[in-house]
C-alpha cells in the first residue's frame, strides 16, 4: 500500500481442541515489511485464569487491546466477586475489536483469537473475530494470522477428536512449523536461540503456559522427525 | 424564618463521632494479623456472600466493618482506583500506601461535611510486602485519620479488648496455623470474660499470601481446607493445597476472587 505506515505485525496463531480443554498457541515474529522486527515477541496472552487471547494484526494495538480486555475481565471479577461466564469475555473482546475499526480501516487492524474453559459446560471452546467484531466459534480447531492458510491445512489433515493434551500440542506444534514453513511473516521455532513457539493450555485446572524446557521438547521432537520427512507427517490419500 | 440553635463546633464533632462510633460498635469485629509468609484476615462472619474481606489489587487486601452498603461502596472505589492505576501505569505502581491516603480522603470529606452524616465504618488496608518487614498495615477509622499498625490490628466492636489481648499474644514469625488459631481466639472472647466457640462456618478468612507463584496474592481459605487449619494448626496444608491446584484457579470458589494469571509477564 502506498504511503503505508509499516508497522510490526505478521503471525500465525492455532487454536485444538482436546477432551479436558483448549491449547492455544503462536509463533514469535513480528514483521515490518521484509525486516523482521523481532525474533521473540509474545502473541498468546492469559486474559484471565479460565480463558487466553492470541493476537495477529497491529502489534501495538493488539497488546493494548489484550492489556484492557485483561484488565476487564479482573475488574469485573473483583467488584461482583464472580467471574463472567466465557460467552460473556467473548462478547466484551467482540465490543472491543469493532471500536476499533475506524483504525482497521486504515489498514491498522486487530484481530485475536479466543480460547477458553468453559466452567458451565465442563469444555474448551475457540472464538475466531473479523474486524468488525463479528464472532464466530470454532469447533475442533481454528488458526489466524498471515501464515494461517498454511495452519489450517495442516490442523485439517491432521485433527481428530478425542485427542489428548500432549497431542494437541503436538498438533499445534505441527501446524505452527508448516506455517512457519510457508509463510515468511511466521517464524519458525529457532533452536539455535532457543527460542520456542508460545505454547498454553487452557483446562479446568486453569490456564498454564509451557515452560521452556516442555516447549524445546515438544519442538524437538518434531525437528527430529522433519529431519527426515521435511514436509511432516503424511495424511491417507483416500 | 427561626434561628437555628448555636452548636459549638467541638461539640458537633463529638457528635459525630459518637454516633458513627455507636454504629460500627454494633457489629462483630475483624483482626489482622501478620504471618512469616503474609497477613491473615479473620472475621466473624455467617454470610457467604457478603464479605467483610476483600482482594483489592494483586498485593493488597480490604477489611471492614460496619454498615455494608457504606463500606461496600468505598470497596468498590477501591478496586476501581487500584485497576486505573495499575492499567495507567504500571501494576507496582499501586501501593497501600496511595490506597489509604484516597480513604482516609474521603472519609474525611464525609466526617466533616456538614451535610451528610458520618460513614459508620471502619478500614482496614494491608499489603504484604517481599518479607514480614515491608507489610504494611493501615487502620482507617471513620473520621478519615490514619493509623500504621504492626503485628496485628482488631476493628469492630470489641477492638479495644481484642487488640490488647492481641498485643500480649501475637510474635513475629507466627506460622499460619499459628496465626489463625490466636485470632480466632481473640474473637471468641466475648465483653464479659466468657467464651464462646467459633465454627469454620461462622468465620470469613482470607489471606495475603506473598509465597503464591501467582502475581495476586489474596486467597480465601474455605472449606474443608479452612477446617483442617482451625483443626490442627497446619501451616503446612495450605501450601501444600496450593501447588496441587495449579494456576491458581480456586476450584470452590464461585464467588472468589483470588485468581490470577502470573504466566504472561
Amino acid at each position: 500500500m502506498q504511503g503505508a505506515v509499516e508497522l510490526p505485525h505478521g503471525t500465525t496463531i492455532v487454536g485444538v481442541t482436546f477432551e479436558g480443554g483448549v491449547v492455544l498457541a503462536g509463533d514469535r515474529r513480528a514483521t515490518m515489511g521484509n525486516i523482521i522486527a523481532q525474533r521473540d515477541v509474545q502473541k498468546v496472552f492469559p486474559a484471565d485464569e479460565y480463558s487466553a487471547v492470541g493476537i495477529a494484526g497491529t502489534a501495538g494495538l493488539a497488546v493494548e487491546m489484550v492489556k484492557l480486555f485483561q484488565l476487564e475481565l479482573e475488574h469485573f471479577e473483583k467488584v461482583e466477586g464472580a467471574t463472567l461466564s466465557l460467552e460473556g469475555k467473548a462478547n466484551r473482546l467482540s465490543t472491543m475489536i469493532r471500536s476499533n475499526l475506524g483504525m482497521a480501516l486504515q489498514g491498522l487492524a486487530v484481530v485475536p483469537l479466543f480460547a477458553g474453559w468453559d466452567v458451565g459446560r465442563g469444555k474448551g471452546r475457540i472464538f475466531s473475530y473479523d474486524v468488525t467484531g463479528g464472532r464466530s466459534e470454532e469447533f475442533g480447531f481454528a488458526a489466524i494470522g498471515s501464515g494461517s492458510v498454511f495452519a489450517r491445512g495442516a490442523l485439517k489433515k491432521l485433527y481428530r477428536e478425542n485427542l489428548t493434551e500432549s497431542q494437541a500440542i503436538t498438533l499445534v506444534t505441527q501446524a505452527l512449523y508448516d506455517a512457519a514453513d510457508d509463510d515468511s511473516a511466521t517464524g519458525g521455532p529457532d533452536l539455535a536461540r532457543r527460542i520456542y513457539p508460545v505454547l498454553t493450555v487452557i483446562s479446568d485446572e486453569g490456564f498454564r503456559r509451557l515452560t521452556e524446557e516442555e516447549a524445546s521438547e515438544a519442538v524437538r521432537a518434531i525437528h527430529e522427525r522433519r529431519l527426515q520427512e521435511p514436509d511432516g507427517p503424511r495424511a491417507e490419500l483416500l | 424564618m427561626s434561628t437555628p440553635f448555636y452548636v459549638s463546633p467541638q461539640q458537633a464533632m463529638a457528635d459525630r463521632a459518637e454516633y458513627a462510633r455507636k454504629g460500627i460498635a454494633r457489629g462483630r469485629s475483624v483482626v489482622v494479623l501478620q504471618y512469616t509468609d503474609g497477613i491473615v484476615f479473620v472475621a466473624e462472619n455467617p454470610s457467604r456472600a457478603l464479605h467483610k474481606v476483600s482482594e483489592i489489587y494483586d498485593r493488597i487486601a480490604f477489611a471492614a466493618v460496619g454498615k455494608y452498603n457504606e463500606f461496600e461502596n468505598l470497596r468498590i472505589a477501591g478496586v476501581r482506583y487500584a485497576d486505573l492505576r495499575g492499567y495507567t501505569y504500571d501494576r507496582h505502581d499501586v501501593t497501600a500506601r496511595g490506597l489509604a491516603n484516597v480513604y482516609a480522603q474521603a472519609l474525611g470529606t464525609i466526617f466533616s461535611s456538614a451535610a451528610e452524616k458520618p460513614y459508620e465504618v471502619e478500614l482496614i488496608v494491608a499489603e504484604a510486602g517481599e518479607g514480614p518487614e515491608d507489610d504494611q498495615i493501615y487502620r482507617l477509622p471513620h473520621d478519615g485519620s490514619i493509623v500504621d499498625e504492626h503485628g496485628s490490628v482488631a476493628v469492630g466492636g470489641n477492638a479495644d479488648q481484642i487488640s490488647s489481648y492481641l498485643d500480649q499474644r501475637h510474635v513475629d514469625g507466627m506460622t499460619l496455623g499459628e496465626a489463625l488459631k490466636l485470632a480466632v481466639e481473640s474473637l471468641s472472647r466475648d465483653n464479659n470474660g466468657g467464651e464462646r466457640t467459633l465454627t469454620a462456618e461462622q468465620l470469613e478468612v482470607a489471606i495475603l499470601d506473598r509465597t503464591r507463584p501467582q502475581q495476586r496474592k489474596f486467597k480465601r481459605l474455605l472449606g474443608s481446607q479452612l477446617t483442617r487449619l482451625l483443626a490442627d494448626g497446619d501451616a503446612g496444608a495450605v501450601a501444600a493445597e496450593d501447588s496441587s491446584e495449579p494456576g491458581s484457579a480456586s476450584s470452590d470458589s464461585g464467588s472468589d476472587s483470588g485468581s490470577g494469571s502470573d504466566a504472561g509477564e
